[in-house]
């Protein structure tokens, strides 16, 4: 890995490159935020980001603090209520790619955003919650997840479930009655982990460059699958970096 | 006709020891002035009622105004924890705090069913989850048309709606445009509501995408410049960004809490952040 680039700029790239021009995105704020418009500055500038603000078509000019930031509304096609965003755009399946992050996530991918340790009326650690994440996970056609990879993230168990990947394995978003396909690709500091086909459990499919297949293992809570033939993530270009950081910059200045 | 007050003698006059309220806005036109002012009146054992609550809800529960959170998303957006609400679900700081838990969708429709004043709203929703486990105003329901599984979510219908808007005339008709969150739900929901806006206007210009309220829906108004502030107020004034980061040193210690708590609300009055 070249000096200048952090493990995130990996990250951040990887994830941006996962997404197609013209998908139709559900954007959380944060990294997938970053991602999302990353992309719309690189290969795919037709990305419609949908952001659960009720903003619909956002093209920020800055990167956006909050999922609510006045840009993202002056600069949508359209913005509507919350409880039109959910039931009548997310609900029915209209949204293509969830992206979403997690503070804890097990080897089929179901999310915990909710408590880490103790119980849950005295929990260790109170987080923020479920948010918009468990209809997003049940209902985009498809959901990306972006992680930091390590052993207290990446974990046999979720202390909570607040958003469903695989459940317990095959058939469980069938049983459950889950229209999306479910998390396809989660993607961290360290490479790329996608579901087994057969069992659906996540499997090391890439790693980014200068991080060898040990240091994975070791950030992961579990018996890490690796993929027979796994790729290299391709170093970030010259284009890429630089859209990254005037993205970046436009944060620093708004700030 | 709603009434037109000061926000004082809004608060005052609405919102009492024990009552549920609603503060919505969601990102955008955040009533913080308005929980602020219940913080100053030193109102007790509320059941706070938000979607996401952001900073405004981090100072109404340090500042010991909370019994019990009904919520979906409780984080400062960007920034990070909550920190008066973890040392509340953690430690039972300043009290111990009741939680009601749910997912936005969760949320929103439960404000449509209270609009719309029905027992209970329909989705596809936390099937898979551990929050049904958790909370009880989630419950399955089977279609009755196909026997289809769904999920059940009790309707919100508060004692009190807070929002905050762009501005009223002087009949109390109130205009809100932007982000527009589930604002007017809240206020339909609501047995009273309160509603503190930019400016009062003689007449209200119409404008595309804005939703209006009518006076006849809406208990009282009360003009609170910057009322909505370090959220922001689409055409007024942007989101302080800074002021949420700021938020996080401060809040992290009870002492430092409690110094902003004595310097920026109890030593204060009136209506401005």
């Amino acid at each position: 890995m070249s000096p200048d680039l952090t493990p995130d700029d990996y990250m951040t790239v990887a994830a941006a490159r996962a997404l197609r021009d013209g998908d139709v995105l559900f954007v959380g704020i944060g990294l997938p935020s970053t991602a999302a418009n990353l992309a719309r500055r690189t290969h795919a500038p037709g990305l419609v980001l949908i952001y659960e603000s009720g903003c619909i078509g956002s093209k920020p000019t800055t990167l956006p603090l909050s999922i609510g930031d006045g840009e993202l509304a002056v600069t949508a096609d359209s913005v509507v209520s919350v409880p039109e965003i959910f039931n009548y755009w997310l609900q029915p399946g209209r949204i293509e790619v969830g992206f979403l992050g997690a503070a804890q996530i097990d080897r089929y991918a179901n999310i915990n955003t909710t408590v880490i340790g103790g119980d849950y009326d005295k929990p260790k650690v109170r987080l923020p919650g479920a948010g918009g994440a468990p209809e997003i996970a049940a209902l985009c056609g498809e959901v990306i997840v972006i992680v930091r990879q390590n052993a207290r993230t990446f974990r046999e168990k979720v202390d909570f479930v607040t958003s469903v990947g695989y459940g317990d394995g095959p058939g469980s978003r069938e049983r459950l009655g889950l229209p999306g396909k479910g998390p396809v690709k989660v993607i961290t500091d360290l490479g790329v982990l996608e579901p087994d086909p057969d069992t659906c459990e996540l499997t090391m499919t890439q790693l980014h460059q200068g991080v060898d297949i040990e240091q994975a293992r070791e950030a992961t809570g579990w018996e890490l699958k690796v993929a027979d033939e796994i790729g290299t993530t391709e170093a970030p270009s010259d284009e890429e970096l630089s859209a990254l950081r005037d993205l970046l910059d436009t944060q620093k200045a708004a700030a | 006709m709603a009434e037109l007050l000061s926000l004082s003698e809004a608060v005052a006059g609405v919102i009492n020891d024990g009552d549920s309220v609603a503060f919505e806005g969601f990102t955008h036109l955040i009533p913080f002035a308005a929980a602020q002012e219940v913080i100053r009146q030193r109102r007790r054992d509320l059941t706070v009622i938000r979607l996401t609550p952001d900073v405004i809800f981090d100072q109404l529960i340090g500042a010991g105004c909370v019994r019990k959170l009904v919520f979906s998303w409780g984080g400062n957006p960007g920034v990070g924890s909550l920190h008066r609400f973890r040392d509340a679900v953690e430690n039972g700081w300043p009290a111990p705090l009741e939680l009601e838990e749910h997912s936005h969708a969760g949320m929103a429709n439960r404000f449509a069913a209270g609009a719309s004043n029905l027992p209970f709203a329909v989705l596809r929703g936390y099937v898979g989850t551990d929050l049904p486990e958790r909370t009880p105003s989630i419950k399955p329901i089977e279609c009755p048309f196909t026997g289809e599984q769904l999920t059940a979510v009790e309707a919100l219908n508060p004692d009190v709606g807070v929002i905050h808007a762009q501005r009223a005339d002087r009949e109390g008709n109130v205009q809100l445009w932007g982000i527009v969150g589930v604002q007017k739900e809240t206020v339909l929901a609501s047995t009273r509501s309160l509603v503190t806006v930019e400016e009062i206007v003689d007449e209200l210009e119409p404008l595309p995408g804005a939703i209006v309220l009518p006076h006849w829906t809406v208990t009282c108004v009360a003009e609170a410049p910057h009322g909505a502030h370090p959220s922001y107020a689409q055409g007024y004034y942007d989101r302080d960004n800074a002021a949420y980061r700021a938020w996080d040193p401060i809040s992290r210690e009870r002492e430092r809490f409690e110094q902003w708590l004595e310097e920026e609300i109890f030593a204060t009055e009136g209506a401005s952040a």
